[in-house]
């Protein structure tokens, strides 16, 4: 797999991270290593293999109300709040 | 009496007789902890801790485990207890809520010192890429203790705690437990609640104990491995495992995979491992060799989903719910972004950065899906595997515990020291780490034992018979080499 430091660059906007000034080239080929390693697994046959989870099935549980966290002590742990909500910067002018 | 020699098990008898108060164990670990500089702990909570050993005074002590002081590692939410992840996006988080495995063990009367060093988002195979600084290894400070539940592993090995709690991803507990020479156990997937534990990659984490013996490990697990509505990939758990430790493995099948013995493996493990296999031998299990070839593609798979997962799970961290913020953003994407990249380390950016390539549009099949392929026949072989053998004993490590700076700048080497323990988690089986011998330089070796999914049993049981005819487990830093 051919990484260019555009893909990466894209990538990071996806995840929301800044690279570096200086750091996309570096970053890029550590990345083209690892995911050259990685593209070992095309050797291997998998057809008809897909992800059944194996015995792990989903535990239901009868859907009944119950209190959840109190709201004034999940705010407490935010940087900014104002008592009933979480406080960011503006998204919509 | 030096309390840091016993076992947890041998402190909860002492507390239990009367013939040692749960203050005392706390203020010697407490000592302990002082008089060492290996960085094993983030935030220390001894005062609490003190003040908790009084008022259990009045309780029953119904659990072995009662008024044993241990530690939690830093990704289990405690309420009250600042949590960081070893993050710096964390910031001083304190939970306002405690991880279902931590209201557990409370109520068994545990006494916790504090919380414990880890590579951040326990992203790490040395416990050095912690913000809060690398965990030195108790045997050789010039060593790592391991990752990413290093702080857990080196505070057991030191006698700074009687056991602790990590979390195991894709060797977390058992690679640190092998470098530290003690104990390591990670459940079968979905035996332990996650409720509180701050997810890496939620397909593959499960939290379990670090002791100074398997019998330890099976106390901790009788209390910590119960059903929990809270996660909804928590299994209902036969139980009793202390009470099922009966040291027999008599016709018990063990099959050495020769693909975990061959190249890259250092002759002195290779050896001590061997040893192990022949002392369950003489105990009257029965051991051959066997293969499983696909061993070999567990560490791509591994990094491709975890990575993937990881990206998932740590978009929650943005500065806005929790945690730190980056200062002066004005815009919500610019505090994202600015947040996120001061404050995730360089690892846990490398991380997420792979899982969202692949996991993005066009390259989603040949990476992601591959992998959740590559997995599934992982765990077809183990399950065939196990049709003719009721355990798997193998290396933990290649190598005994690295030197501190020495796999930092080469991430593809760190992910690949991870051979023998990844495809455990790939397949959510029970795998234990024990130690097995000391190399030249005096630095601890350790076995892995692996079971069927929910033959937690079994494994304890094998590493517990071992431990009956060694001493490996029961030798202490500073105390002398090989038994």
């Amino acid at each position: 797999m051919k990484i260019t430091e555009e893909l990466v660059s894209r990538t990071a906007r996806l995840a929301r991270l800044d690279l570096p000034e200086g750091e996309a080239g570096p970053i890029t080929a550590e990345l083209e290593r690892i995911l050259q390693y990685m593209d070992q697994l095309a050797e291997l046959d998998t057809t008809g293999a897909a992800w059944s989870g194996g015995a792990l099935t989903n535990v239901l549980r009868p859907d009944e109300a119950a209190p959840s966290l109190d709201r004034a002590a999940l705010l407490a742990g935010a940087p900014e709040a104002d008592g009933t909500c979480f406080l960011a910067p503006r998204a919509v002018e | 009496m030096d309390l840091t020699t016993l076992t947890a098990l041998e402190l909860g008898a002492a507390i239990r007789r009367g013939e040692v108060l749960p203050e005392e164990a706390v203020q010697a670990g407490l000592d302990t902890i002082a008089a060492q500089g290996q960085n094993s702990f983030i935030t220390l909570t001894g005062a609490q801790a003190l003040e908790g050993a009084r008022q259990i005074r009045s309780q029953p002590a119904e659990s072995p485990l009662f008024g044993v002081p241990m530690a939690w590692k830093d990704n289990l939410c405690t309420c009250g207890v600042k949590t960081s992840c070893a993050s710096r996006i964390l910031g001083d988080y304190t939970p306002p809520y405690s991880a279902a495995l931590v209201e557990r063990l409370e109520q068994a009367g545990a006494l916790s010192l504090g919380k414990l060093n880890m590579d951040e988002f326990a992203m790490g195979s040395t416990g050095e890429t912690s913000y809060y600084g690398p965990v030195a290894n108790p045997w050789d400070a010039s060593r790592t203790a391991g990752g990413s539940s290093g702080g857990a592993a080196a505070a057991v090995a030191a006698g700074e705690v009687w056991y602790a709690v990590g979390t195991d991803t894709g060797g977390s507990i058992r690679q640190p437990a092998a470098y530290c020479g003690v104990t390591g156990m990670k459940p079968t997937y979905g035996a332990v609640s996650r409720y509180g534990l701050i997810a890496y990659a939620s397909s593959l984490d499960q939290a379990g104990p670090i002791a100074r013996s398997a019998a330890d490990c099976a106390a901790v697990l009788d209390v910590i491995a119960v059903q929990d509505r809270r996660d909804s990939t928590s299994l209902a758990v036969k139980g009793g495992f202390l009470a099922g430790l009966t040291g027999d493995v008599r016709g018990v099948r063990i099959g050495l995979p020769v693909q975990c013995f061959g190249e890259g493996l250092d002759p002195q493990i290779h050896a001590a491992v061997l040893h192990a296999a022949e002392v369950l031998r003489a105990r009257g299990a029965r051991v051959e060799k066997c293969s499983l070839p696909l061993l070999a593609y567990g560490v791509p798979a591994y990094y491709i989903l975890a990575c993937a997962e990881a990206s998932s799970n740590l978009s929650r961290f943005d500065g806005v719910a929790y945690g730190w913020r980056a200062e002066g953003c004005t815009s919500l994407d610019g505090l994202y972004t600015q947040t996120r990249t001061q404050g995730f380390g360089q690892e846990v950016q490398r991380r997420i950065l792979l899982g969202t390539f692949v996991l993005s549009a066009g390259y989603y099949d040949a990476y992601y899906k591959k992998a959740l392929q590559v997995r599934e026949r992982m765990r077809q072989a183990y399950a065939a595997a196990f049709q003719t053998y009721d355990l798997l004993l193998t290396p933990v490590t290649a190598s005994a515990a690295p030197r501190l700076g020495e796999s930092l700048s080469d991430p593809l080497q760190m992910y690949l020291s991870d051979f023998y323990t990844v495809p455990v988690n790939l397949a959510g089986l029970p795998g234990l780490s024990m130690p097995c011998g000391f190399d030249n330089a005096g630095l601890p070796i350790g076995a892995q034992l692996t079971g069927p999914a929910l033959g937690d049993l079994a494994v304890l049981n094998a590493a517990h018979a071992f431990q009956l005819e060694t001493g490996y487990h029961r030798q202490r830093p500073g105390r002398g080499g090989a038994v």
